[in-house]
């Protein structure tokens, strides 16, 4: 965008900052004065595969990083890593998607970095939270040591040139979970790295959370003092799923129903008794899912301990003490069907907001911030201090929000 | 109410737009078809700069005499639509595709002498 003179401008569709983009979120970010506390975004992203060359280059075995390479140089065609049918940008009217590959960046900072900072910044966001976009559907792969193979790549470049070179930069590493034992290597071999703030397993998959197999991955993140979360997406492959016609419908059912289900096996069979001290986080499936699961499974239990014996309570307690990431929010007319939500699932301590920001649904904290019926301690343990909390930050805001007047 | 003028009315044409600064906030001024349209450039879902996304004429379903679905194309009205989001507002009205309760808040145009001038 081009301003011809101080008062009117025309349009550009060849110019794009990260930043500007959200000169009205900054605007939004001054007038509710976020400098004065601790914004954490628990859940952002990069276009990881702009840097597949770079990312392909951390693989260890030689034929997997030469089959990455070659797959990569072909574009379009099959490739390596297999692909989603989508349209997530709703067929080009979500600007960013394509506007920005115009943006100029210093050479000086890894670009991804220079953006993240612009549009967080922008936001009024202190740490974000970042994590890959293709790499989300990866756990549907067919080959478990390919997820695992660049799993580790991708952590590996991650925690070089981005966790090591800006600290408001963290991320909850990849964990390639199709294979158990590759995850466990994961968590021994970046649990202390800089900037390593827990764990994330993508939710679309297979593989179902109970399996013994896992038991000492999650005794290690739980040694460790790190959240284990899981982050939702779709998959239009899934059989149920298919039924689906339209994106909103797979999108809508997708990034709930995977999560749903690995809740239901992780509480019925009793992991929050093996592991007490586990920080269980789940990830952009919104909050309605959560209210209806603890009552659904509520109402069973009563019926069927027997299922269930290793419980010593209702599975809604259990799920109580986990953490929930609040994009995409659900925002009802009657905000009282809202504030009932953010009491079934204890909001105030529990709740951790994110943006998911560049994606197209995403949030500013301004869908937490305007709620008529949270205090303002409240608002602000949600928008941070949760967060902050969980991944050990400092508490003091480090922000600088522009004005773009 | 105040007067700001935007451009030579012959300079903004069919599809084209110009953001004005005032004191009102940021408004968009569009032409569609011979006609100009102006919008506060803020969304009314979150915020965003409604008036500096893409230019689409609105989706619908074809349905048949016998209720069968024929596919889809593209109507004659025209959507202006929020970029950050999706938001789609009708150009002619203002009026949000989703939600017709919902409608961005529209300012008067005036051309006199070949100039544009936005009311605001």
């Amino acid at each position: 965008m081009d301003a011809t003179n101080n008062e009117v401008r025309s349009l550009r569709f060849d110019s794009y900052d990260s930043g500007e983009h959200l000169k009205n979120a900054a605007k939004q970010a001054r007038a509710r004065n976020y400098q004065d506390f601790l914004i954490v975004d628990v859940d952002a992203h990069h276009y990881e595969s702009e840097h597949y060359r770079d990312v392909f280059g951390y693989i260890d075995s030689p034929v997997l990083r030469r089959n990455a390479l070659e797959s990569f140089s072909r574009g379009g065609r099959a490739n390596f890593l297999g692909g989603q049918v989508g349209y997530q940008d709703i067929s080009g009217r979500i600007t960013r998607h394509w506007l920005r590959k115009n943006e100029k960046t210093p050479d000086d900072k890894h670009r991804d970095i220079t953006t993240t900072l612009r549009w967080m910044d922008a936001m009024g966001v202190d740490y974000a939270c970042l994590f890959p976009t293709p790499m989300l559907f990866l756990g549907m792969h067919p080959q478990p040591e390919i997820e695992s193979a660049l799993a580790q790549a991708y952590n590996r470049w991650l925690c070089e040139r981005i966790l090591n070179e800006e600290k408001r930069i963290i991320s909850m590493l990849y964990l390639p979970f199709n294979d158990p034992e590759a995850a466990y290597q994961t968590v021994k071999e970046f649990g202390g790295r800089k900037g390593v703030v827990g764990f994330m397993v993508t939710a679309p998959r297979y593989k179902p959370v109970h399996d013994n197999a896992y038991m000492k991955t999650y005794r290690l993140i739980e040694e460790m003092g790190l959240p284990i979360s899981f982050h939702a997406a779709y998959s239009w492959g899934d059989q149920a799923l298919q039924l689906t016609n339209r994106f909103i419908g797979v999108h809508a059912l997708g990034f709930m129903w995977f999560n749903m289900v690995h809740m239901t096996n992780w509480v019925v069979n009793g992991l929050p008794e093996r592991f007490p001290k586990l920080k269980v986080m789940w990830i952009e499936s919104g909050l309605t899912w959560a209210y209806s699961l603890m009552q659904r499974l509520d109402h069973s239990y009563m019926m069927r301990t027997s299922d269930c014996p290793s419980l010593k309570r209702k599975p809604s307690e259990y799920m109580q003490e986990m953490f929930y990431s609040s994009q995409p929010m659900e925002v009802p007319d009657d905000p009282s069907i809202l504030e009932a939500t953010f009491k079934m699932i204890k909001a105030e301590t529990q709740l951790v907001w994110s943006s998911d920001y560049p994606h197209w649904d995403f949030d500013l904290p301004g869908v937490i911030y305007d709620l008529p019926f949270l205090k303002e301690q409240a608002k602000r343990n949600i928008l941070g201090g949760n967060a902050a909390r969980l991944f050990n930050l400092p508490p003091q805001p480090v922000k600088t929000i522009p004005d773009y007047d | 109410m105040p007067e700001i003028f935007v451009a030579k009315a012959g300079d903004i044409t069919d599809g084209d737009r110009r953001i004005v600064r005032t004191p009102k906030g940021e408004i968009g001024v569009f032409n569609h078809k011979g006609a100009f349209h102006a919008y506060a450039n803020n969304c009314v879902h979150s915020g965003g700069p409604a008036c500096e996304g893409i230019l689409v004429n609105k989706v619908v379903d074809i349905i048949a005499d016998d209720k069968t679905y024929q596919g889809q194309t593209f109507s004659d009205v025209m959507h202006f639509v929020c970029p950050w989001h999706g938001y789609e507002f009708d150009i002619e009205t203002g009026i949000c595709a989703g939600n017709s309760k919902l409608k961005i808040k529209k300012f008067e145009t005036v051309v006199r002498g070949g100039d544009l001038y936005l009311v605001a």
